[in-house]
């Protein structure tokens, strides 16, 4: 990569305190981020939401992040406060979780949400946010912007939801997006838009992308490079279009766990667990493109 | 085994009525799987429960060896059919023991025998004697899933309805419990109808494969003609492209 990347994680660790000892939920984890799609799969607790929240500055006390470096463009994340991440959150960095029905507020029509991210990081007046949030509002191809605005979220569908969580999300221009299971909730079909969707806008505006997701289809088919992460570390990483080549016994047992249509087979090889892969990995897996 | 004719469930009435299913007719043989795909709303997971009983008020004829179920289940039908559902977090009581959930069916049925036929169904579905006496928030999610099916099988049904049984588990987990109730399959001779928004899943337990969409039943057709993009009805054909990879189609509809 010739140009500087958005974002550069350099040894991240996330350390909940337990009463024997701490618990390392992220360890050893480094990678950049350039104007791509990255992936990253694994599965519950594996630390990819974590990895997520802890860039987002979102991990509450007592946990702990540390890293060596953890830099987007000329901003130091180690050294930010709240107010800091405040600041930067949904201004230079943003995020779209799992489920809109329990992300958006249920008490404020859907449009107002969007503005208020617009006022709230350009200090502009209701008019100026409104013309901005439906003009957003459009671009994420929701047909009827006027009417969606002053709708509340249980009003609209999950695919319609998700779609204002993007629409919040860009509107004050961020340079990366995180989307943590964005598609989860969702229906096959829908989901295909809200990718289709997500995808245009990161590319249109030269944005970097991360999505979560354990889902090791759908990560292969849309993005440009994975990394997959077991008990908190990243096991493997690799171009998405050759996952189904990964090496890492975890990466293949996971691929080779997945029922597939038109190869029935008889019983699903099951994942053995190989307490070696437990074992601290030089921090610099991710970081080979 | 199984047999629904023009089976139809309305939800609510006057102007906002909700037709979830709308005519319904299938028949399942002893020992066969069928499955049922389709979005949300799409009226497979209320077929399920019509089959169940657990709507009593649907329409048209759901008949087990060719006897018709009244609308108010006796207590014998429910020896034969049991359900699996999607959430085992949900299904299970929280403040009752795997020991006291399991317990509940034998007493209701009067089976007596309970020690003997709890250790079975535990070892029946890979767990031990110490999950016993756990609470749900002890076991992990695949093992709360094992003590539904459990639960399920205590009664020695001789089919099991699963709705979306792994949909919420890990890929490495959902493949413990495919293997599982196949080998349930097998072992017992169970008659399944299965309900599924992942045609992967279902294509792996099932033989038949039942398309739904906004309650009707578009097409049945086979896994196998799944496999091989043999379906007529260009919503299945929709379906089977959104499951395998990024559909171009689909982007290009909403970016056009």
């Amino acid at each position: 990569m010739t140009a500087p990347p958005l974002l550069e994680v350099r040894n991240l660790r996330v350390v909940y305190p337990g009463d024997d000892g701490d618990f390392r939920a992220v360890r050893n984890v480094s990678f950049s981020l350039g104007r791509e799609r990255l992936g990253i799969v694994g599965e519950s607790g594996s630390g990819k939401s974590t990895t997520g929240r802890a860039i987002m500055g979102l991990i509450p006390r007592p946990g702990r992040v540390e890293a060596d470096a953890m830099r987007l463009g000329d901003a130091d994340l180690t050294r930010l406060n709240e107010r800091g991440f405040r600041r930067l959150r949904g201004k230079r960095i943003a995020m779209v979780m799992q489920d809109p029905k329990f992300s958006l507020d249920p008490v404020m029509t859907v449009g107002k949400q969007v503005a208020e991210t617009h006022r709230y990081h350009f200090r502009s007046s209701w008019k100026a946010a409104r013309t901005a949030a439906l003009e957003m509002l459009e671009a994420v191809h929701i047909r009827d912007p006027e009417r969606v605005y002053a709708q509340y979220p249980h009003q609209i569908s999950g695919g319609m939801g998700q779609r204002v969580m993007i629409a919040m999300m860009l509107i004050a221009g961020p340079e990366i997006l995180i989307a943590d299971e964005p598609t989860s909730a969702l229906d096959v079909s829908v989901q295909q838009q809200v990718l289709a969707i997500m995808d245009e806008m990161v590319r249109s505006r030269g944005m970097g992308l991360i999505l979560i997701s354990h889902n090791l289809r759908l990560v292969s088919s849309f993005c440009d490079r994975v990394l997959v992460m077991y008990a908190g570390q990243i096991v493997e990483s690799c171009r998405a279009n050759r996952l189904h080549a990964a090496t890492h016994p975890y990466t293949r047992g996971l691929l080779t766990a997945l029922p597939e249509l038109g190869n029935r087979r008889a019983e699903l090889p099951q994942l053995r667990r190989d307490p070696e892969w437990l074992a601290d990995l030089p921090a610099q897996v991710g970081t080979a493109p | 085994m199984i047999e629904l004719d023009r089976v139809s469930v309305t939800y609510g009435v006057g102007h906002t009525a909700l037709r979830a299913v709308q005519d319904v007719s299938l028949r399942i043989a002893s020992g066969e799987a069928l499955g049922l795909v389709g979005e949300s709303g799409s009226g497979k997971s209320t077929v399920l429960r019509a089959v169940a009983g657990l709507i009593p008020h649907a329409e048209g004829r759901i008949a087990i060896d060719g006897r018709v179920l009244p609308n108010r289940r006796p207590r014998e039908s429910r020896k034969i059919i049991q359900m699996v559902f999607q959430d085992p977090y949900g299904s299970l009581h929280p403040n009752q023991t795997v020991d006291q959930t399991l317990s509940a069916p034998i007493a209701i049925h009067r089976l007596g025998d309970a020690e003997r036929r709890i250790m079975a169904a535990l070892t029946e579905v890979g767990l031990g004697r110490e999950h016993r006496y756990r609470y749900p928030h002890q076991l992990s999610g695949g093992q709360r899933q094992r003590v539904a099916i459990a639960r399920a099988l205590i009664l020695e049904p001789r089919a099991l309805l699963l709705d979306e049984p792994t949909s919420a588990l890990d890929v490495s987990v959902q493949a413990e419990i495919l293997n599982l109730l196949t080998r349930l399959r097998r072992d017992h001779g169970l008659t399944m109808l299965m309900v599924s928004h992942d045609l992967a899943v279902i294509a792996h337990i099932c033989d038949r494969i039942g398309v739904m969409r906004g309650g009707r039943l578009l097409e049945m057709t086979t896994a196998a003609a799944m496999a091989e993009g043999r379906v007529s009805d260009p919503y299945s054909q929709q379906l089977l492209r959104a499951n395998q990879t990024l559909d171009p189609a689909a982007i290009a509809d909403v970016t056009a």
